[in-house]
């Protein structure tokens, strides 16, 4: 079932159709050939499973429950919202299942130095307790900009003993995070492994984080058909990178009765500048080492980004999200800065849950599609973070 | 229009003579069309053998601080792919040195690798440079440089592996761009030994079949002599004749005399001794 995209193509391995790829420096192209040798060996090696298993049951919760948001749904009127909970697991969010599998990849390869990009500080929160629990050095790249945004994750990932990098170049977010991160890479290739956070950057990252991202979806899979007997009519997820769009699509590829949706930071609008929607609004290209969509002017220059959510805000997306729209396997729709929003008080009041604003833009379309579908339906939404962190952010919006 | 192989023609000729090639690079635009234009003119006067210039990007990953705040410096004053294209053009129909384009692969693919190519071609260009493009990546992208007479010049690393060398070597055109140490451009104090270790080694392996120039902190006229007296064809020096515009944007006039005597003394340096 992992062979979806490459078999549907034929295509050689780390590329989805013509997406994905490795356009990196040189420098990159040695230690990217010994990640993707050491992965292969240690993803089907009995005793790596086994110990990761561990790991995520006993340390990061798993597995995380399915629960029926039945006062939401009743407040829709329509198809039932399940919920995937990975807001439960430990570090407030999915992430903390992509930097288990890494950290002890790295620790395998015997590599001590561990780097990281994050944007809203969820993955440097996840990579900084991966490391701390697999007694590894963490160093972790964040935008300044973003620094100022999301400071509780700052001192999060400090208080867990990792080195947090300010990033002063470009727009000083995400984006300039992992630029800041390859360039440590480049120039500290021997003794480093690049613990990135998402289905982005050059293969074997895609392939590798959505494995280990797609324990989501094996799990929601057997969840739902337990509660119902049947398959959903939707899974909804929201994509930045894409890593928990995807970790959840995964075991769906096939399903084709199933339509997957992913949701897209739509900003302040769709013109440029204002949204974080390089599936819905931008244009094939290149940018950390993947061919996808992005957000670009005319001279192929990257475009800053907008979005209420740190999370979701980046001009690239995962190249194997590139492909399952244009195969149309999945479609990529917008909510906005402002929808998001009504979505965490909804489902803040209704449920008692307060999704990541992240999360809450996956909470808002998935309450427009149950409208159009019948009660017997059901639509799978992952729930991918809570939404702690973003507590600062909304008391402001909602004061305004 | 150029005439064709125009970079190989120059290390042979250089090469007749005992010298390396001199390659300089400014980011194009930088900090202003106007003094781009009067810079590189002061580096081909000072000596430069081949310029090599940059096609500003809003996301430099093989750079450090001095390129990228170059581009960041062309980028707001508008330049584009195109407009630094016709720059080059102003310059080539001036002077008779080989010119050389670095770019990121985006601002390539957003024109089309044709169009691109086609109006770099006319614009007297001889060869490109694409940092995030290796050669697993590059087949359509080599033949539309051959159709259109362009040399594409591959980047070789310090772990490159040997079988790899092979083949950037053979797909290279022009020069074999040897990227000198690890880590991003950007001045150094000093070379390591291994730098020239891998200059001899790239040498070696090329078998005189194309020439090798060594760039990446390359920032002094010993560094120069360095990789030159070890066997390379070319040294690139970049950030160092950066750093100068960064550091003189009140005084354009200083920056070009500064950059005209700092090139004489790199050529100065690419002269092989007879001892």
């Amino acid at each position: 079932m992992k062979k979806h995209a490459e078999s549907r193509t034929g295509s050689k391995p780390g590329k989805f159709g013509k997406y994905g790829g490795q356009y990196v420096p040189e420098t990159l192209m040695e230690p990217l050939r010994a990640l993707e040798e050491a992965y292969n060996k240690f993803s089907h090696d009995p005793s790596f499973k086994k110990e990761l298993a561990g790991w995520l049951d006993t340390f990061a919760g798993r597995p995380t429950p399915l629960y029926l948001a039945a006062n939401l749904t009743r407040h829709v009127g329509g198809a039932r919202i399940y919920l995937k909970r990975e807001d439960l697991l430990h570090g407030g969010a999915h992430k903390i299942n992509n930097t288990l599998g890494q950290a002890l990849l790295a620790k395998k390869m015997g590599k001590r130095r561990i780097i990281a990009e994050t944007g809203a500080g969820q993955h440097g929160v996840a990579t900084a307790m991966a490391c701390a629990a697999l007694g590894l050095g963490a160093e972790v790249y964040m935008g300044s900009e973003d620094m100022d945004r999301q400071k509780l994750n700052v001192y999060r990932m400090k208080m867990l003993g990792a080195k947090v990098h300010p990033v002063e170049s470009g727009s000083r977010t995400l984006k300039d995070a992992i630029n800041e991160a390859l360039r440590d890479w480049v120039t500290n290739v021997q003794e480093t492994y690049y613990l990135l956070g998402s289905v982005v950057g050059p293969h074997p990252y895609p392939t590798m984080v959505r494995d280990f991202q797609s324990v989501i979806g094996k799990e929601a899979r057997k969840q739902i058909l337990q509660a119902d007997g049947k398959l959903p009519k939707a899974v909804v997820a929201c994509v930045g990178g894409g890593s928990n769009s995807i970790g959840i699509f995964h075991s769906f590829l096939h399903d084709l009765d199933v339509n997957l949706y992913g949701v897209e930071a739509g900003g302040e609008s769709l013109s440029p500048g204002q949204n974080a929607a390089p599936l819905v609004a931008g244009r094939e290209g290149v940018l950390h080492g993947m061919m996808t969509y992005v957000l670009q002017d005319e001279a192929g220059q990257v475009q800053t980004t907008r979005s209420i959510s740190a999370g979701l805000d980046y001009p690239g997306v995962g190249p194997e999200h590139a492909f399952l729209m244009n195969e149309g396997r999945a479609k990529y729709v917008t909510v906005s800065d402002e929808e998001a929003l009504d979505a965490f008080k909804t489902l803040s009041q209704l449920e008692g849950i307060m999704p990541a604003l992240e999360s809450a833009h996956a909470i808002s379309y998935a309450m427009k599609l149950a409208k159009s579908l019948a009660t017997k339906d059901s639509i799978l939404v992952n729930l991918s973070g809570r939404g702690d962190k973003d507590v600062e952010i909304i008391a402001k919006h909602i004061a305004q | 229009m150029p005439n064709d192989d125009r970079i190989e023609a120059k290390f042979r000729e250089l090469h007749s003579h005992r010298e390396g090639a001199l390659i300089t690079y400014l980011t194009g635009g930088d900090p202003d069309p106007k003094a781009f234009l009067a810079n590189s003119t002061a580096l081909i006067e000072g000596g430069a053998d081949i310029v090599e210039v940059g096609i500003p990007f809003s996301d430099p990953i093989a750079d450090g601080p001095v390129i990228q705040a170059s581009s960041m410096r062309a980028l707001s004053q508008g330049a584009t792919p195109k407009g630094i294209l016709g720059l080059i053009r102003e310059l080539s129909s001036q002077s008779p040195v080989p010119f050389v384009v670095l770019s990121y692969y985006n601002p390539i693919l957003a024109m089309g690798l044709d169009r691109f190519l086609t109006k770099a071609r006319e614009s007297g260009v001889d060869g490109i440079v694409v940092p995030d493009l290796p050669v697993e990546e590059s087949d359509e992208f080599r033949n539309v440089a051959l159709k259109h007479n362009i040399d594409n010049i591959y980047l070789a690393a310090p772990n490159t592996s040997r079988t790899r060398l092979r083949t950037v070597l053979d797909k290279s055109k022009g020069f074999l761009y040897l990227v000198s140490l690890y880590g991003v451009t950007g001045p150094r104090d000093s070379l390591s030994p291994q730098a020239l270790e891998a200059v001899k080694t790239v040498k070696s392996l090329a078998r005189g079949k194309i020439p090798i120039s060594a760039g990446f902190g390359i920032s002094q006229p010993e560094h120069v002599s360095a990789v030159i007296q070890s066997g390379a064809d070319g040294a690139i020096v970049g950030s160092a004749l950066v750093r100068i515009i960064g550091n003189h944007l009140d005084d354009p006039s200083e920056v070009e005399t500064q950059l005209k005597k700092t090139v004489q003394s790199f050529k100065e340096a690419t002269r092989l001794r007879s001892d």
